[in-house]
């Protein structure tokens, strides 16, 4: 039951993601104590290896690993020798050296997080890696929409934005879709990938047809870069036809919740009003995506590959 | 490599063939008398606080707290601990067990804590149980009552409270059925022969 790496979520099962699930509910007790600090991975070592600029999924993995008492070290694009035009595999294998616990990895080219883990015997968390996946990310909101609906079987939900572009988008696509629920995806026409049906999404140019009568919308961040020229005429219009607001917002079943991965653009994906206050749940999200890096985390790091020293350990008989 | 079961706390199940060594009545009774002996050992019962080890601690606990309601008219809170993350096997081992539900309603510093669980062996749970509830607060006395004592403690820790006393092999599980049912369902503790690559039963 799940493998060594998180690498998507296109390589789980639904039986592995509840495991997931039901582990990371768990850990949010731990985060409600007044010592929010188990010694469950004591003299571990988890490695954040970030090539892309993160603030929020870096600052979430290391105060996940710090509750569970593990070493976090980071390295960033920054400050590492990428800087100094050493490859990512030489990058890898100097780490695979200082005999890491898992490496979690975010990178913009999609694949690296995967070209990591073949050379690693320590587990690979994937961070978010180009346009491919962001697991945990869609593993939180499962998780967030869980506690809110108590149930993700049978909800519908819609997924508005850059579709084009997103990980997270993606990664939750499959996520929604292996645990029963119903996916739909809304974008302009610049912004929706060929053959998107393939992967058992509706899509959708109307925000209005999208958004009708779902549980869950799903904002996505619009990239800066983005938002004049080839993808979108401006940020004006994009903000007008597919920025959620109460207006919109009534569309949707009358306990619909409205969630997006952060940073929001204000007044563009999201009005003000919904940015700060219910129905959306985007603290919530946050405050899950501890608990759930705090569950992948507990759940890998016992994981480095057989035929390594530290493994014959493992055979062990039980104290 | 992970022939053995990957979570030592095997599922309880219903009665399978193993010996009976405490049946409903005489679970029911045990805990009768233990909760007078808990009620004669304590002084200042304000500050009692029933701390279940699940899963099989969770029905006993409450209906200890029961039957001091009913003996001497106090509502006695009850906790539910997990030790999971606590383990001292967790390095040992690639899969890593279920955790299980932690609920501690108060605080627990300056209680008496009496930590509850279904079958002592090792002593490596009630070890775990203690570091975790040191980070909840500062008890100020901690007890512990287990409803079979089946020997093999591996750790110095002692029982203040027994249901029963049983002499196993170090293989043979000891299980409690009926957890589901709660307090209404039968509950019985039956002795079961190890299996070949059994961890050996209840830690």
């Amino acid at each position: 039951m799940i493998g060594r790496d998180l690498l998507g979520i296109e390589d789980l099962d639904r039986a592995e993601i509840e495991r997931i699930l039901e582990t990371a509910e768990h850990m949010r007790e731990v985060g409600r104590r007044v010592v929010k600090k188990v010694p469950t991975l004591r003299g571990r070592t988890i490695v954040n290896l970030f090539f892309e600029a993160s603030t929020r999924t870096k600052a979430s993995f290391e105060i996940a690993g710090k509750r569970l008492s593990a070493d976090v070290v980071n390295f960033s694009a920054s400050s590492s020798s990428m800087k100094k035009s050493e490859s990512i595999l030489d990058t890898a294998r100097t780490l695979e050296a200082m005999d890491p616990d898992a490496v979690v990895v975010r990178h913009a080219v999609a694949g690296v997080p995967k070209q990591i883990a073949d050379v690693l015997a320590a587990p690979v968390i994937n961070a978010g890696d180009g346009a491919h996946e962001h697991p945990t990310q869609a593993l939180l909101d499962l998780l967030t929409v869980k506690l809110e609906k108590g149930r993700i079987d049978g909800l519908t939900v819609a997924i508005v934005g850059d579709i084009l572009h997103s990980r997270v988008a993606r990664s939750n696509i499959y996520a929604f879709g292996k645990m029963g629920a119903e996916v739909r995806i809304c974008a302009p026409p610049s912004m929706i990938p060929a053959a998107i049906e393939t992967l058992g999404v509706k899509a959708f140019t109307s925000l209005r047809e999208a958004i009708d009568g779902v549980d869950v919308v799903m904002a996505l961040r619009i990239q800066n870069e983005r938002l004049s020229g080839t993808y979108l005429p401006s940020v004006r219009e994009y903000s007008a036809t597919y920025g959620i607001d109460r207006e919109k917002l009534k569309f949707a079943k009358d306990d619909a919740i409205v969630m997006h991965p952060g940073p929001v653009n204000r007044g563009v994906e999201l009005s003000h009003d919904l940015t700060d206050h219910r129905p959306s749940v985007i603290l919530d999200q946050v405050r899950n995506g501890v608990a759930i890096r705090m569950a992948v985390l507990y759940l890998l790091s016992g994981r480095r590959q057989e035929g390594e020293p530290k493994l014959e350990l493992e055979t062990g008989e039980e104290k | 490599m992970t022939s053995q079961q990957p979570d030592s706390h095997p599922e309880y199940t219903a009665s399978n063939g193993g010996r009976v060594v405490m049946d409903d009545v005489a679970i029911r009774r045990a805990l009768m008398r233990i909760a007078h002996e808990i009620l004669e050992r304590c002084e200042n019962l304000e500050r009692l606080y029933l701390v279940a080890i699940p899963n099989g601690g969770v029905p006993l606990a409450r209906q200890l707290a029961v039957n001091i309601k009913q003996i001497a008219d106090v509502d006695v809170v009850v906790g539910i601990l997990d030790t999971t993350l606590y383990r001292d096997d967790l390095k040992l081992k690639a899969e890593r067990p279920l955790l299980r539900e932690t609920e501690m309603p108060s605080a627990v510093d300056d209680r008496i804590v009496i930590l509850v669980d279904d079958v002592l062996k090792t002593g490596r749970t009630i070890r775990a149980a203690m570091d975790a509830l040191m980070d909840f607060g500062r008890p100020s006395s901690v007890q512990v009552v287990g409803l079979v004592d089946r020997g093999h403690r591996e750790l110095p820790i002692k029982l203040d409270y027994v249901g029963k006393n049983v002499p196993t092999q170090p293989d043979e599980e000891v299980r409690m059925s009926g957890l589901a049912g709660d307090l209404d369902g039968a509950l019985e503790v039956v002795v079961v022969p190890g299996r070949p690559e059994s961890s050996g039963g209840k830690r």
